[in-house]
C-alpha cells in the first residue's frame, strides 16, 4: 500500500531517524534522503536550537513524527499539556501521519519513560482504542501504532500479540507502524514464529515499517537500536513488503550511532527488497 | 487481575530501587516476596523466571533515569563525587519520580529536594546547591521560549515609565559560589579526558578535585541566557541583577531602577549613564520582549 488513509495517502520511500550527531552533516552536505523521522518529544519545547535545526530540516526534507510517551495503554486520560505541545509541533512539521507505541508507561501521572507491554486482553483493547481515537480527534491527523519489543508476558493475556494489535487498530480505526525488528526480538523472547505475526496483521492498515538492529544476551534479546539490521529481520521486512506493498520504511539507530553515511546506506538496503517485490508482482 | 491492577503492580516493581549490585530487590517495599509478586502477573518462559523477566524492566528503568539525571547534572556529580551522586539520584527519584512526559524535566525538583535533604551534599552543600540551580537554569535557557524582541526606545517613545518583560529563556541567579567558572572548568576537564589516554585521564582527575576543594565563597549575580542558540553565562553587577529581577517580576522601569540602586555605591550622577549602557547591552542581546498585556 504505497499510500493509504493511515499515512495520509503519501508515498514516502526509505528514511532514517533524525539524530543529533548527524545534524551538522545533514545541514552542510544536504544529502538526498527520502524523509526523516523525528522523535516528537525532542521538539515539544518552546524554543532554542532543536527547533532552529528542525526548521532548517523542514525547509528541505519531509518529516514524520514518532512519539515515545503518549502511552495509549496507560490508565489515565491523555495529558492535555502533552497534547497541546504535540499539536503545536504537528502544525510546524505538517507531518502527514503520526506514530506512537502500542504500550503503556505511566500510572496516574508517574512516568517510567519505558515502553511497557500490554496485557493482551479485551479490556485493554477497549481502553487503548478509545484513547487512540481521543488523541487522533484532538490532533486531527492519521495515527499509526507501533508494536513494541517485549521481555515479559502476562497471565491475563487472552490472545496473541498480533491478535491484540489487530483488535486495537480495528476498534480505533487507525494504522500500524509495523516494526519487524520488534517482532523478531519478541518472537525470540516469547518463542513464537515471527512470520505468523507478519502474516497475521491487516496489510491494508500498515502505514509505515520500522527496521533496526538489536543486542543478543544469553537468555533474551534486547531492542537496543545499536547495530545493523540482521538477515532474519530483513527476511521479515521482505515478507511485510510482499504483503503490504511499497511502504514508507524507516531505519532506527539510536545508540552507538555511526556516521550518517553508514546509517543511510544501511537503510537504503531496504530498496533492494522493495524493488525485488515490485518486480515479482 | 484487571488492566489497572496489573499496571499498578508492575509500575511499583519497576520503580523500586535496584540492589547494590544492580539486581531487582528480592522483597517489595511492603515486605512481600518479589518472586511471588512477579509470578502473580508475569509468565515465566523456558529461560527466564517471572522475576527475571520483570527484572529486565526494573533495570532498564533505573539505568535510563539515572543516566538522564547524570547527563543533566555533571557539575553536581563532580562536586559530590560519583558514589554520592548515585545515592542522591536514587533517593531523589524515589521521592520525585518523573511527573512529565519528557525526561527533560526529570531534574526540575532537584534543587528544592536537596534543600530538604542536605545530607547528600554535605560538606559542600551551598556549593552543590548553587551548581544544581545553575545546571537547571541552563536547561531552561537552552530551550525556553524566545518571543518577539522589544527595543526599549520603541516603548519609551510612547510610555515614559514602561514595563519590560524579560525573554522567558533568560534566567537570573544569585549565587554564593562562582559555579559558572567551575562548571566550565569541569566540562573542559571532562572533554579533554574523553580524548586522552588512561594515563592522562588519571592525571586530570585530581586537578578537578583540587579546583572544587579550592572554591571560595564569592557572591555572583548571573544571567544564564541564549545567543544564536548557544547558552552563555553573563555576570552582572548587583544593581543590574536587582534591576532585571524587578523588571522580570513586573515592576515598572522607575520602580525597578529605584529598588536596584537603593543603598548602591554608584554615584547618582553616573546612574543615568549606567542604566542606559546596561539597557543598550541587554537590548543588543535581545533580552526584552513585549509585556503580555501590551497594546503596542
Amino acid at each position: 500500500m504505497p499510500a493509504n488513509a493511515y499515512n495520509g495517502f503519501t508515498d514516502f520511500g526509505v528514511g532514517i531517524g533524525l539524530r543529533v550527531p548527524h545534524y551538522q552533516h545533514i545541514l552542510s552536505e544536504k544529502p538526498v534522503v527520502d524523509w526523516f523521522e523525528i522523535i516528537s518529544e525532542n521538539y515539544m519545547i518552546d524554543g532554542g536550537r532543536p527547533l532552529h535545526i528542525l526548521d532548517q530540516i523542514l525547509e528541505r526534507y519531509r518529516v514524520v513524527q514518532h512519539g515515545v510517551s503518549m502511552y495509549f495503554g496507560s490508565p489515565e486520560p491523555p495529558n492535555r499539556e502533552h497534547l497541546r505541545r504535540l499539536k503545536t509541533l504537528v502544525r510546524r512539521t505538517k507531518t502527514p501521519w503520526l506514530t506512537d507505541h502500542l504500550c503503556w508507561g505511566s500510572v496516574d501521572g508517574t512516568y517510567t519513560h519505558d515502553l511497557l507491554p500490554m496485557p493482551y486482553t479485551f479490556e485493554a483493547v477497549r481502553h487503548t482504542a478509545n484513547k487512540i481515537r481521543e488523541v487522533r480527534d484532538f490532533l486531527e491527523i492519521p495515527i499509526a501504532v507501533e508494536n513494541v519489543s517485549s521481555y515479559a508476558e502476562f497471565h491475563a493475556s487472552e490472545m496473541t500479540e498480533w491478535e491484540f494489535l489487530n483488535e486495537v487498530v480495528e476498534a480505533a480505526d487507525c494504522g500500524i507502524l509495523l516494526d519487524v525488528n520488534n517482532i523478531y526480538v519478541s518472537s525470540r523472547n516469547h518463542n513464537f514464529n515471527p512470520f505468523d505475526y507478519v502474516n497475521g496483521v491487516p496489510a491494508e492498515r500498515v502505514a509505515q515499517i520500522h527496521i533496526a538492529g538489536h543486542s543478543k544476551f544469553e537468555k533474551y534479546i534486547l531492542d537496543t537500536h545499536d547495530h545493523p539490521v540482521i538477515d532474519p529481520v530483513w527476511r521479515l521486512y521482505e515478507r511485510a513488503i510482499e504483503r503490504a506493498g511499497r511502504t514508507a520504511t524507516l531505519l532506527e539507530w539510536d545508540d552507538k550511532i555511526p556516521s550518517f553515511k553508514e546509517v543511510h546506506d544501511e537503510a537504503l538496503k531496504a530498496n533492494q527488497f522493495i524493488a525485488e517485490t515490485a518486480a515479482a508482482l | 487481575m484487571n488492566l489497572l491492577e496489573i499496571q499498578q503492580r508492575m509500575l511499583e516493581a519497576v520503580m523500586q530501587p535496584l540492589t547494590e549490585d544492580e539486581q531487582m530487590q528480592s522483597r517489595t517495599r511492603d515486605g512481600k516476596s518479589m518472586h511471588e509478586v512477579a509470578g502473580e502477573f508475569i509468565k515465566p518462559n523456558d529461560r527466564l523466571s517471572s522475576f527475571e523477566r520483570l527484572e529486565i524492566y526494573n533495570r532498564q528503568y533505573w539505568f535510563r533515569v539515572l543516566a538522564a539525571l547524570e547527563e543533566d547534572f555533571k557539575g553536581l556529580r563532580a562536586i559530590v563525587g560519583q558514589k554520592r551522586f548515585e545515592e542522591l539520584s536514587r533517593a531523589y527519584l524515589c521521592d520525585c519520580p518523573s511527573a512529565s512526559f519528557t525526561l527533560r524535566n526529570l531534574g526540575s525538583r532537584l534543587a528544592n529536594w536537596l534543600q530538604n535533604h542536605p545530607k547528600y551534599i554535605q560538606p559542600r552543600g551551598a556549593l552543590a546547591l548553587d551548581m544544581v540551580r545553575l545546571e537547571w537554569a541552563e536547561i531552561e535557557a537552552f530551550d525556553g521560549a524566545a518571543e518577539a524582541i522589544l527595543l526599549p526606545d520603541d516603548v519609551l517613545a510612547s510610555d515614559p515609565d514602561p514595563k519590560f518583560r524579560l525573554q522567558p529563556y533568560v534566567q537570573l541567579l544569585s549565587l554564593r559560589y562562582p559555579v559558572d567558572n567551575l562548571l566550565l572548568a569541569i566540562r573542559e576537564g571532562s572533554s579533554e579526558s574523553d580524548r586522552a589516554s588512561n594515563a592522562v585521564s588519571e592525571s586530570r582527575k585530581p586537578t578537578r578535585t583540587r579546583k572544587i576543594s579550592r572554591q571560595k565563597q564569592e557572591t555572583v549575580f548571573l544571567a544564564v541566557h541564549r545567543l544564536d542558540y548557544t547558552v552563555y553565562f553573563k555576570r552582572l553587577d548587583s544593581e543590574a541583577f536587582r534591576l532585571l529581577s524587578a523588571l522580570r517580576d513586573g515592576s515598572s522601569l522607575s520602580t525597578a531602577v529605584a529598588s536596584a540602586f537603593e543603598g548602591s555605591g554608584i554615584p547618582e550622577a553616573k546612574l543615568l549613564g549606567t542604566v542606559q549602557s546596561w539597557f543598550q547591552k541587554w537590548s543588543e542581546l535581545g533580552w526584552f520582549c513585549r509585556p503580555v498585556t501590551s497594546q503596542l
